[in-house]
Order: structure tokens, then C-alpha cells, then sequence
């Protein structure tokens, strides 16, 4: 029987131990929630949807910053999200058992732990300085590749889910290969697909270094790609480092509304994948 | 080898394996096979568990060849035709030459497109005729009665017997010469096991078929002939009958008796 209790006392040690750790980190979590929803929904009011951001001391909102992160990010999502999930396919289905998608997979693997900042001095370096000026353009195209290794990890990861089973049967059927994954495997795959997708712009749209170096910011309303634009991020950024109050109450808002974006995406890539597994 | 049955000479022959030898990398996995399937007949390849009669069959519609490192070397005539060829049409051989599997695998999509599926590919048949075809090829599979209400509904919502006899149904669909069946039976409840067994002795008087079995009174009831198989060689070739009534090798013999495997 005392082997029994000592198994018991410990059971139940280590259960309290796992509650305190998950308390003690959730805790953190609800309080960085709470108050970013009460210092940001302080200053939330129609104005911050319809006007640009202002010098300091007047009145102003985050209209184009809001537009700025939208356009950037739809851009960087089309340019990365198709090449992302091509390269996940040719590493899941045609070059499975070739050296070439280790190797590719091994890289992916680098630019997915990569530091953002890292790809922004990158852009900044290949694109911002040839063309001499900050650019929207090389905004979105910094995003574009922040979005290409979430994208194909998450891809090949849903296709290699589908079982060979599957393949196999349509294979014997006659389908040609392209049909076999156009047809039966990315349907199979298709929640997972999405959820890569949408994980992917959750990542993106809250990113601040890459912009830094590539967008820049913009103080005005500007829909040129050409120029450098205004973002979420890099507002926040900007305002919460200022000494004005109007400025800081407008980072604090900024920020929230990029939390509910982000938080709204993974609900619903949650959404997605729970409805494919029932 | 033995051959069982003098009759054989008289029927037409389908598919002639001839001198096959197969390779998994290093692994020499079948060796030397020599077989006939006869036209509209059922043949059975039992054996123990690796014994290569998956694999054997898995040649007769290049399956093998998604995978890389896996080869084989001989001949395989389907109507006089080598299909080890490389210079063969693979997709247009394997819809000359159906499969069924192990597990059910319906694809993520409804019944009816189940079954359009591999017609579609091949043929560009008007909306009716297409409905005419994927009820026809129900029916073949005697599942039409248990589906015809929710056409649309998705074909992972039956259960796995209706499941199997979908995937029947989908390859019949697509008219082929032979169907390939891969242990169809294993994990389908007794009730369903006969249904499907009962089918395939309908198909036989359209196509010619081969069943992979563990299920030695499945290859009694369903098949006209049996070839038994051991460690990758063809032991014994016959009619059903013979090989499980008077086998000519000692090693038959132990294997249907239970003796060992």
C-alpha cells in the first residue's frame, strides 16, 4: 500500500505543478489581453476607421495604416501563398523520395525560424536600395516571403496526411498524376490547406521589422506601391515610442485591432481544421 | 512448380506472367513467377504474409511503379501486350486494369462523383448517359438500392461494407478488363464479407479476376483457380478445387491444413 500512496502523493504533486504552470502563463496572457483591450477600446471610435493619422496634438485615426496593412498583406499573400503551396506539393507529392526536397525542405526549415528582420534587410537590399526609395511594393514583397515557409511547411504537412491509400486508388482508376493531386488530394486536403493560409496571414499581419526597412511609413493617404505606405505595425511602432499622449492612446488602439484580426484568424483555422476531422 | 488441371490448355488466357522477378531496392521479393490468368475466371493467390502475392499483384497494374526503387524484370502479357514495357501508357493500363484495396478508400467527395470520377476521365459522356452509368455500375455492385436516395451525400458517411462495394462500383464503372482485388474483405464484418463475395462471383461473367486472401474459405468459395505462394516463389498453380483437395506440394498441403504461416 505505501507504494501505492508515494505513487498517489506524486500524482498528485505533479498535477498541481501542471495547474500552477498553466495558471502562471495564462495569467500573463489575460493580463496582456486586458489591458490592451482597455487601454485600446478607450480610444476606439469611428474616426480611427476614417481618418489618417495626425501630427501631434490634433484629432486623427488610422485609416490609412489600416489600408496600408490590408493592401501590403492581400499583395504578400498572392505573391507567397501560390509559390508556398506549389513548392509544399512538389515536396509532398512529385519529389517525396528525391535529395532536391530534402534540401528544400532543410532550407524552408531555415527561412521559417529565420528572424523577420533578417528578411527585411534582405528586400532592403535587393530592392529598396537598387530602386533608391522605400516602396510599398517591397513592403508586400518582404511579407510575400515571410508567408512562402509557413505556407509550404503547412502544405506538405496536410498532403503527406492523405493517405497513399488514397493516391494509390485514384492512380488505379487511371488518373493521370495532376489529377491525383489536383483532385483527390487537395480535396482531402483542403481544411489543412486553407488553415496554412490563414496562419500564414495571421503571421504576416502583425509583422514590424520587415516593413520597416521596405515600406517604411507614411504620414499621408497614399494607394502608390511605388511610394513608401503606411502599416498597423509599424504606427504602433512609431506612436507608442512617442511622447504624445494622443499618439500612444492610438497605438494602444492600433495594436488591438491587430490582436481581434490575428485572434479571429486562428479561430476560424481552428474552426477548419476541427470540421475536417468530424 | 506443379500444374494442376489439364483443361488449362483449352482456356483463353488473359494475362501470362512470365519469368518475373521483382525488387524492393535489394529485396528480391518474387522470383521467377510463372502464371496465367484465365479470361472471365477468378484466380486466387494465397500465402502467408510476404510471401509476395500483393506484390504479384500490384505488378499486374504497374502500381508499383508510384514508388521509386521498386522494379520488375520478365514479362507480363495482358493480350499478348508486355505491360512491363516502359514505353506502355500506364494511366490507360490501369483503366484497362481496375483495383480494389485493403481499406475502403472513397475519395472526399458525393457517391455519385465517386463513381463519375474515373469515367470522367476517360470518356465525355452527356449528363444522362453519365447517370445511366454510375447506376448502372451501382447496381453491378449491388449497392444502387442502399444509395439511391442521397446520390449527393458524401462517400465517406456510408459504412465500410457500402464503402468497399463503392469501390467496386467505381472501378466497374470505368469498364476494365480485370479487377484486381488486395485482401477486399479484411476489415468488413462477416455480413458485409458476403456481399462483397457474392459480387465478385456476379463479376466474374464480365471480367477477369485475381484476389489476394488470408481467408483460405474465401479463396474455396469465391475462385476458379488458387496459386499458392511462398517466400516470393509460386508454389503450386491449379484449379481451386485440386489445390485444396489433392495438392501436389508438401508445402501446399502444410499451409491449407494450417500447419504453418
Amino acid at each position: 500500500m505505501s507504494l501505492y500512496d508515494s505513487r498517489r502523493r506524486t500524482n498528485t504533486l505533479a498535477t498541481g505543478l501542471a495547474w500552477g504552470a498553466a495558471l502562471f502563463g495564462l495569467s500573463w496572457l489575460l493580463l496582456i489581453l486586458g489591458s490592451l483591450a482597455y487601454e485600446g477600446l478607450r480610444g476606439l471610435s469611428p474616426s480611427v476607421f476614417t481618418q489618417t493619422t495626425p501630427p501631434p496634438g490634433s484629432v486623427g485615426g488610422l485609416m490609412n495604416a489600416i489600408a496600408g496593412s490590408l493592401v501590403m498583406t492581400v499583395i504578400g499573400v498572392a505573391l507567397g501563398a501560390p509559390l508556398g503551396l506549389l513548392a509544399g506539393t512538389y515536396l509532398a507529392e512529385y519529389g517525396r523520395y528525391t535529395k532536391l526536397a530534402t534540401v528544400v525542405r532543410f532550407i524552408n526549415d531555415i527561412l521559417l525560424s529565420a528572424p523577420s528582420i533578417v528578411i527585411g534587410l534582405f528586400v532592403y537590399e535587393v530592392m529598396v536600395r537598387p530602386m533608391g526609395h522605400f516602396s510599398a511594393i517591397s513592403g508586400a514583397l518582404a511579407l510575400g516571403l515571410l508567408v512562402v515557409p509557413v505556407v509550404l511547411r503547412t502544405t506538405e504537412d496536410m498532403l503527406l496526411l492523405v493517405p497513399s491509400s488514397m493516391r494509390e486508388a485514384a492512380s488505379a482508376l487511371g488518373a493521370p498524376r495532376a489529377m491525383v493531386i489536383g483532385q483527390i488530394a487537395y480535396r482531402a486536403a483542403r481544411a489543412g490547406l486553407v488553415t496554412g493560409v490563414l496562419l500564414a496571414i495571421a503571421r504576416v499581419s502583425g509583422e514590424t521589422a520587415p516593413l520597416l526597412f521596405t515600406a517604411l511609413n507614411n504620414q499621408f493617404w497614399s494607394s502608390d506601391l511605388n511610394a513608401p505606405m503606411a502599416s498597423l505595425p509599424v504606427v504602433i511602432f512609431q506612436f507608442a515610442l512617442s511622447p504624445y499622449k494622443d499618439w500612444q492612446q492610438l497605438a494602444w488602439t492600433g495594436a488591438l485591432l491587430i490582436t481581434v484580426t490575428v485572434l479571429t484568424l486562428s479561430i476560424i483555422a481552428r474552426a477548419f481544421s476541427a470540421g475536417r476531422r468530424n | 512448380m506443379s500444374l494442376a488441371g489439364s483443361t488449362s490448355a483449352e482456356l483463353a488466357v488473359k494475362v501470362s506472367v512470365r519469368n518475373l522477378d521483382f525488387y524492393y531496392g535489394g529485396h528480391h521479393a518474387l522470383k521467377s513467377v510463372n502464371l496465367p490468368l484465365y479470361a472471365k475466371k477468378v484466380t486466387s493467390f494465397i500465402g502467408p504474409s510476404g510471401c509476395g502475392k500483393s506484390t504479384l499483384l500490384r505488378v499486374l497494374n504497374r502500381m508499383y511503379d508510384l514508388y521509386p526503387g521498386q522494379r520488375a524484370e520478365g514479362e507480363v502479357l495482358l493480350d499478348n501486350e508486355n505491360i512491363l514495357d516502359p514505353a506502355i501508357d500506364l494511366n490507360a493500363l490501369r483503366a484497362r486494369v481496375g483495383m480494389v484495396f485493403q481499406k475502403p478508400t472513397p475519395f472526399p467527395m458525393s457517391i455519385y462523383e465517386n463513381v463519375a470520377f474515373g469515367v470522367k476521365l476517360y470518356e465525355t459522356l452527356p449528363r444522362g448517359e453519365l447517370d445511366a452509368r454510375v447506376e448502372e455500375a451501382l447496381r453491378g455492385a449491388a449497392l444502387w438500392d442502399e444509395v439511391k436516395d442521397k446520390l449527393q451525400a458524401s462517400g465517406l458517411g456510408l459504412s465500410g461494407g457500402q464503402q468497399q462495394r463503392l469501390c467496386i462500383a467505381r472501378s466497374v464503372a470505368v469498364r476494365p478488363d480485370i479487377i484486381l482485388f488486395d485482401e477486399p474483405c479484411s476489415a468488413l464484418d462477416p455480413i458485409s464479407t458476403a456481399k462483397v463475395e457474392e459480387l465478385i462471383e456476379e463479376l466474374e461473367s464480365q471480367y477477369t479476376i485475381a484476389i489476394v486472401t488470408h481467408n483460405m474459405q474465401q479463396a474455396v468459395r469465391v475462385s476458379d483457380y488458387t496459386a499458392f505462394m511462398y517466400l516470393g516463389e509460386l508454389i503450386e498453380f491449379g484449379k481451386t478445387d485440386d489445390v485444396f483437395n489433392t495438392p501436389k506440394e508438401k508445402r501446399t498441403l502444410d499451409y491449407i491444413t494450417g500447419r504453418f504461416g
